[in-house]
């Protein structure tokens, strides 16, 4: 039923994608899919590496480590933007878009009272994609 | 499919980059947390003690107001004075640094790597620059400094058209004419832009080039090495954050006074704190909404409808003011400039206290302290330039555009009070009695229209303000959260709104002036921090592939 499923990652917060990444795995065997771990950076210097081209490496070690670990399919996809904090939610979508997802599955914390302003970035992504869309709850 | 790739330790960036090897991990000293709903990233002891610090002084000067703006009113006029040489010749040796670095072959180094691209376009980027740089000061100043400094603080002697009954004497009026717009353009071209240029391109060079975090300590990297990331690192960056928060917290107050005298003017709008308050309001409100879009949704935006305003005023002004003699002052003014900026820019043996002490001294502090907030931001806008690219674009540009907004507005002012000093509005509010937010409106008076241009002044004061308040918050936010730029947006809105705050408690209270003067007293430390600043560029820059 699904041919590429996107996975964006915060590799800051790599422990918290537990759940959500053995559903990704169970996912991709099921369906022989093709999984695009897709991470957003900064042009500026982050814990995460001193430029952008640090920051892919890191991502796609991650992607093939994970997909090695599970035997699936994997690639990264690197997106740089000026502001991360705010623009995140749109290149997101715009990602699903031009990498042909049909399916995005993201990690994502429980709704709190902060949502009522900023909707979490899952929550953007669902109500926004053109792709399902499968939130895995903290 | 991804490679598989050692990546135990960072990768190099294939040489074209001289990346500072250090153990320091952007964010180690930050504090991460939740707060209620909302999550925060803060960099531990500059975000605590600048914010602590900032409380603290907003009591002291609302609880002991008289002697809060005794010691601070004292101070300025007392550093002025005493350190004017030391303002005058440390913007010399900023303008004489910059220049050299455009004709060296340092101007060849890419920011951000040899293989980096633009990430704006000339005009997003130059109208970024310019609208946090000096906007709102070309608003506040363009008609008031010109016709001073041609009738009233005599730059390097220079004798007033006037006598001192206010009649004009013919004989001096060339002279004048030239010297008020030279002396004014001298303020607005060269100095103040490198000023910014030397912070942004420290902050640029050590964040994009040497992978260290984009924050003020940086830049220290050649000179101090691992103690940057103490205390020493500490303090450089929690007085950035006070100098900003500050500076844009009493800029915000003289900005509502401003835009009540112009609606006062306009639409007879009462002045009084009420009205200044829901100004405050309205104007933090704004910067709020931008803040939440972003940088491109948000301050690059107000940033190009800054431009597109104010170009259509400057051109309405052209166009409805002695248009051909406009032209010819431009060409004057900028002769001048060019033959005065020598003797303007000589640190010792002046007698024009009044204008090189109270007016260039005052401006080369206020500028340098106002350099961290402005310097941050252009850093974080120009990666992909060349260090030539970028000194010619920051440096020479808006210097240019400077003397052209001078020429134009300085120029139709002082045509109005040459030509009709007893009608004009200008010389009534600028030199017979001294009273500054009304002196644009006084010169768009003596123009048609005038009750629409006034309004799209008003506009374009508020909308400069939005601009600087909310680059402003995003800076602080950045050095707040260590060099962070991806910190929790609540964060941002943390200081927009305290911003707002401080501006409002102040303005309420009293003490807005006496904190300006001590965001002027920080600029004495700052000048030191800058000039080592130059030496650590130059060692920077010498490391680089070209």
């Amino acid at each position: 039923m699904f041919n590429k499923i996107m996975v964006p990652v915060d590799l800051r917060h790599v422990e918290k994608m537990g759940k959500a990444l053995s559903i990704v795995a169970e996912l991709a065997t099921t369906h022989d899919a093709d999984v695009i771990f897709v991470g957003v950076t900064s042009p500026e210097p982050n814990a995460l590496g001193h430029n952008p081209k640090e920051y892919e490496a890191r991502l796609k070690e991650f992607a093939s480590s994970k997909a090695a670990e599970k035997g699936y399919r994997s690639a990264a996809h690197m997106i740089v933007a000026h502001d991360p904090a705010i623009d995140l939610d749109k290149h997101l979508l715009e990602a699903s878009k031009t990498l042909g997802t049909d399916l995005v599955v993201m990690a994502t914390h429980l709704p709190n009272v902060a949502d009522y302003v900023w909707a979490s970035h899952g929550g953007h992504l669902a109500a926004h994609a053109q792709a399902s869309v499968f939130l895995v709850r903290g | 499919m991804a490679e598989p790739e050692d990546i135990q330790g960072i990768p190099a960036p294939e040489g074209e980059t001289q990346i500072i090897d250090t153990d320091y991990e952007i964010g180690q000293d930050n504090l991460e947390g939740q707060l209620g709903p909302f999550g925060f990233d803060v960099h531990n002891p500059v975000f605590l003690v600048s914010a602590l610090t900032i409380v603290a002084f907003v009591f002291y000067a609302l609880a002991l107001p008289e002697q809060a703006s005794a010691v601070f009113g004292a101070m300025r006029p007392w550093l002025t004075s005493t350190f004017d040489w030391f303002f005058l010749s440390a913007a010399d040796i900023f303008v004489i640094f910059c220049l050299a670095l455009i004709v060296s072959p340092y101007g060849a180094v890419r920011l951000g790597g040899t293989d980096a691209e633009p990430d704006y376009t000339y005009i997003g980027w130059f109208a970024m620059l310019f609208a946090a740089g000096m906007g709102i000061g070309l608003m506040f100043f363009g008609v008031l400094e010109p016709v001073y400094h041609m009738a009233i603080s005599q730059p390097l002697g220079t004798p007033s058209p006037f006598d001192a009954d206010g009649n004009l004497i013919p004989a001096n009026v060339e002279r004048a004419k030239e010297m008020g717009l030279a002396a004014t353009i001298y303020h607005w071209g060269l100095h103040p832009w490198a000023i910014y240029a030397v912070v942004a391109l420290a902050l640029a060079l050590f964040s994009y080039n040497k992978g260290l975090p984009l924050t003020i300590r940086s830049a220290f990297y050649p000179i101090f090495g691992e103690k940057i990331w103490g205390w020493t690192g500490h303090v450089i960056d929690i007085l950035a954050v006070f100098a900003t928060l500050f500076g844009l917290a009493t800029s915000l107050g003289f900005g509502a006074q401003q835009a009540n005298a112009g609606l006062n003017h306009v639409f007879g709008v009462p002045i009084n704190t009420t009205v200044q308050i829901v100004l405050i309001t309205i104007i933090t409100g704004i910067a709020l909404f931008s803040v939440l879009r972003g940088l491109d949704g948000g301050v690059k935006l107000l940033s190009e409808i800054n431009m597109g305003i104010a170009a259509l005023l400057l051109v309405f002004v052209l166009l409805a003011g002695p248009t051909l003699a406009i032209f010819t002052d431009f060409g004057k003014g900028l002769l001048a400039y060019a033959k005065d900026i020598i003797p303007l820019s000589n640190p010792v043996g002046r007698t024009d206290d009044v204008y090189r002490d109270g007016w260039t001294a005052f401006y080369w502090a206020w500028w340098i302290s106002w350099s961290p907030f402005v310097g941050m931001f252009i850093a974080r806008v120009s990666r992909g330039r060349t260090v030539r690219e970028f000194i010619i674009c920051v440096l020479l540009i808006p210097s240019l555009v400077c003397v052209l907004w001078m020429a134009v507005f300085g120029g139709v002012a002082i045509d109005q009070v040459i030509s009709d000093p007893a009608g004009s509005l200008v010389k009534a509010n600028v030199i017979d009695s001294y009273n500054p937010p009304l002196s644009l409106f006084a010169m768009l008076e003596g123009l048609p229209l005038s009750s629409i241009t006034s309004v799209i002044a008003i506009v374009l004061v508020i909308v400069f303000f939005v601009t600087s308040s909310d680059s402003g918050s995003l800076v602080i936010d950045t050095i707040t959260a260590g060099g962070k730029v991806d910190a929790p947006v609540p964060q941002r809105v943390f200081w927009a709104t305290f911003e707002g705050a401080v501006a409002i408690v102040l303005l309420v209270g009293g003490g807005l002036s006496a904190l300006q003067a001590m965001v002027i007293s920080t600029g004495l430390p700052f000048t030191l921090v800058l000039l080592v600043m130059c030496w650590a560029i130059f060692k920077g820059l010498r490391s680089e592939p070209r």
